[in-house]
């Protein structure tokens, strides 16, 4: 039994033929995607799932690696699309590069995760995330603001769109969604490699025991700056595609629901696993873009055939956080860990039914009904 | 030169006084014990030395370099590991990350060698859990790696603490009471360890409350009685010792 499963693995290390199988027809099927479906709605709303999918990936370092609960995320979101908004449109008359942007609004972001991030290292649990809960309060506020520089209540409007070997984007999505596609892919890589490394370990040393994890020899203080900066990345990440795709961005755009949202993806997904980061984006986005203006158009139709007026004057988008709401709420009843959890998560909240069978094997015979701890 | 010496070190909190003009010279390749009775402020002295509390007055050099004021982690970083009284392992973590977090200051990955895999990350990262999986094997873990530490039974993860302690080749490993709620034969087991590991080149500095047991294996053992030292010497000599026998028994004994 010991050593059979190896149950660190959320996503690989080594896949076994089945799941390679099933990672292979995911990847095939999303890149056929746009060329099957020709609705431009129905591609524009997965490529936003894109934007999402990487908020959740990037908090989920913080929340579910490093074990930070971080309540301001969009604010990072928003200084990465703030950062591509402003060189790369009318507002000073600049017009930098989308492409090398990605990695300068990243950084840009990052930096702003460790300014962020520095005042909160002494704090933890309820403490850090009313203070990071302001930052995430503070930052849009400084946007709005700020009018001389950010377009103030208005934001920022004909943000550049990408051009890339001659073509121009423009409102087309499916070259967004590629773009998305691809950074998604390489997120995911690059996550799942740092999982299963010297910092990733460090990370989660620290999210189980602090204390211990310092006499470890882990700083904990650069250990926990570098979750925030990596987390921040990712949303400078996706808010340069953002900007770019909707052209048009303001301060209202990152407010509070938006990190209360990606974290609700986290917690409903799997906190701490990347299958479950992935699941959880995508289906609260589809459900967000595609599902509620979707089910809207229906009942509408259905309100005109019918002409019953009370069916044209619903709107399901309205009913957005009652149905996250609910969807948290199902989810915490029948399924706490997620819906792909990570393998830690699912022992913690299944302790006893877990426990191999070997540990109990073991505690019988070498230290009888004394050995549990 | 002793690897370790604490030279007049005290520490109160607030009115209370811990730790009180204590000094312990450790030389290189010994067994040395630190003995007293409960709340004596053994432990104390342990998180004096690892730097979670700060020494009110006095020194603490370990191979001439002074540790006053050096965090824990830049301690750990000087090769000094230690385990806890109370296990603190990562309990959602397996048994085998365990180890390899305990190697974290012989490793040299930087966060792009981890995340796009470099030929040195990768390297690194399977030279590493081979020497973990040595260690596990050296503890008797081995059949356990991928098992969540927190699903070991607790004789088990006291020796993970062990090995994840010695996973970054400490000069000096502070065991804290190692044996304590063991059963007499797991004692006796883990004291056979604790020869071992001294074997291997490693100084040992052992706390332990259970006064019969380190007369076997230590080479120099101190008592500490109310933040004091009350007697030192070789187990012989300190078990005879009448304060010794007070502290430990009463008045009258």
């Amino acid at each position: 039994m010991p050593g059979a499963v190896s149950r660190s693995t959320a996503l690989g290390g080594r896949l076994t033929g089945r799941q390679s199988a099933l990672l292979g027809a995911l990847i095939f099927a999303l890149l056929l995607f746009p060329l099957i479906d020709r609705n431009a709605s129905h591609v524009s709303a997965v490529a936003d799932a894109g934007y999402f999918v990487l908020l959740v990936f990037g908090l989920n370092i913080v929340v579910g690696f490093a074990g930070l609960l971080d309540l301001g995320y969009a604010a990072f979101f928003a200084i990465g699309a703030y950062t591509y908004a402003m060189v790369a449109s009318a507002q000073f008359n600049l017009h930098f590069n989308f492409w090398p942007m990605l990695v300068v609004s990243a950084c840009v972001a990052a930096l702003f995760g460790v300014i962020l991030g520095a005042p909160t290292l002494r704090l933890r649990g309820d403490y850090l995330a009313i203070v990071t809960l302001g930052f995430g309060e503070i930052v849009p506020q400084i946007f709005l603001n700020l009018d001389k520089y950010s377009g103030g209540p208005n934001g920022i409007s004909a943000v550049d769109q990408p051009v890339l070997f001659g073509h121009a984007f423009g409102f087309d999505p499916i070259p967004y969604y590629y773009v998305y596609v691809v950074a998604v892919g390489l997120c995911v890589i690059l996550l799942n490699n740092l999982r299963h490394s010297r910092i990733g370990r460090a990370w989660m040393a620290i999210r189980e025991d602090e204390l211990a994890a310092q006499h470890m020899g882990i700083n904990a203080t650069t250990t926990k700056l570098l979750a925030f900066a990596m987390g921040a990345s990712f949303a400078g990440l996706a808010g340069v595609i953002y900007a770019a795709k909707l052209t048009l961005i303001s301060p209202d755009e990152f407010n509070f629901s938006v990190s209360v949202t990606v974290l609700a993806a986290i917690v409903l997904g799997g906190m701490g696993s990347l299958l479950g980061a992935l699941l959880g984006g995508v289906l609260l986005s589809l459900l967000n873009f595609l599902v509620l203006p979707q089910a809207t158009n229906w009942v509408h139709s259905l309100g005109f055939a019918l002409h019953a007026n009370f069916l044209l004057g619903l709107d399901f988008t309205n009913y957005r956080f009652m149905i996250y709401g609910l969807i948290l709420v199902l989810v915490m009843l029948f399924r706490p860990e997620g819906l792909i959890p990570s393998a830690a998560r699912r022992a913690e909240l299944h302790a006893a039914e877990i426990a191999g069978p070997a540990a109990a094997q073991a505690a019988q015979t070498e230290y009888g009904e004394s050995g549990s701890p | 030169m002793a690897l370790l010496s604490l030279q007049g070190i005290s520490k109160s909190f607030g009115g209370l006084r811990a730790v009180q003009e204590l000094s312990i010279e450790v030389e290189r390749g010994a067994i040395v014990s630190l003995i007293g009775p409960n709340g004596a402020g053994k432990s104390t002295v342990f998180n004096l030395i690892t730097g979670i509390y700060r020494p009110t007055s006095g020194e603490i050099l370990f191979g001439g370099r002074r540790l006053n004021g050096l965090k824990p982690n830049a301690v750990a970083g000087t090769g000094i590991m230690r385990t806890f009284q109370n296990i603190r392992l990562f309990a959602f973590m397996t048994v085998l990350e365990n180890v390899m977090v305990g190697r974290h200051v012989r490793m040299h990955a930087k966060l792009w060698d981890g995340g796009l895999h470099t030929p040195f990350g990768k390297r690194e990262e399977a030279a590493t859990a081979e020497t973990a999986r040595e260690l596990l094997k050296y503890v008797g873990l081995d059949a356990y790696e991928s098992e969540w530490a927190r699903n070991l039974p607790y004789g088990m993860q006291r020796k993970l603490e062990i090995a994840r302690a010695l996973a970054a080749e400490p000069a000096l490993l502070l065991l804290d009471e190692p044996a304590a709620g063991a059963n007499p034969t797991e004692k006796h087991r883990l004291m056979e360890l604790v020869r071992a590991i001294r074997d291997r080149g490693v100084t040992v500095f052992l706390i332990e409350h259970d006064m019969k047991l380190v007369m076997g294996i230590s080479d120099y053992v101190h008592v500490l009685d109310y933040g004091e030292k009350i007697a030192e010497g070789t187990p012989e000599s300190v078990r005879r010792n009448p304060r010794v026998i007070e502290a430990y028994l009463g008045k009258g004994a």
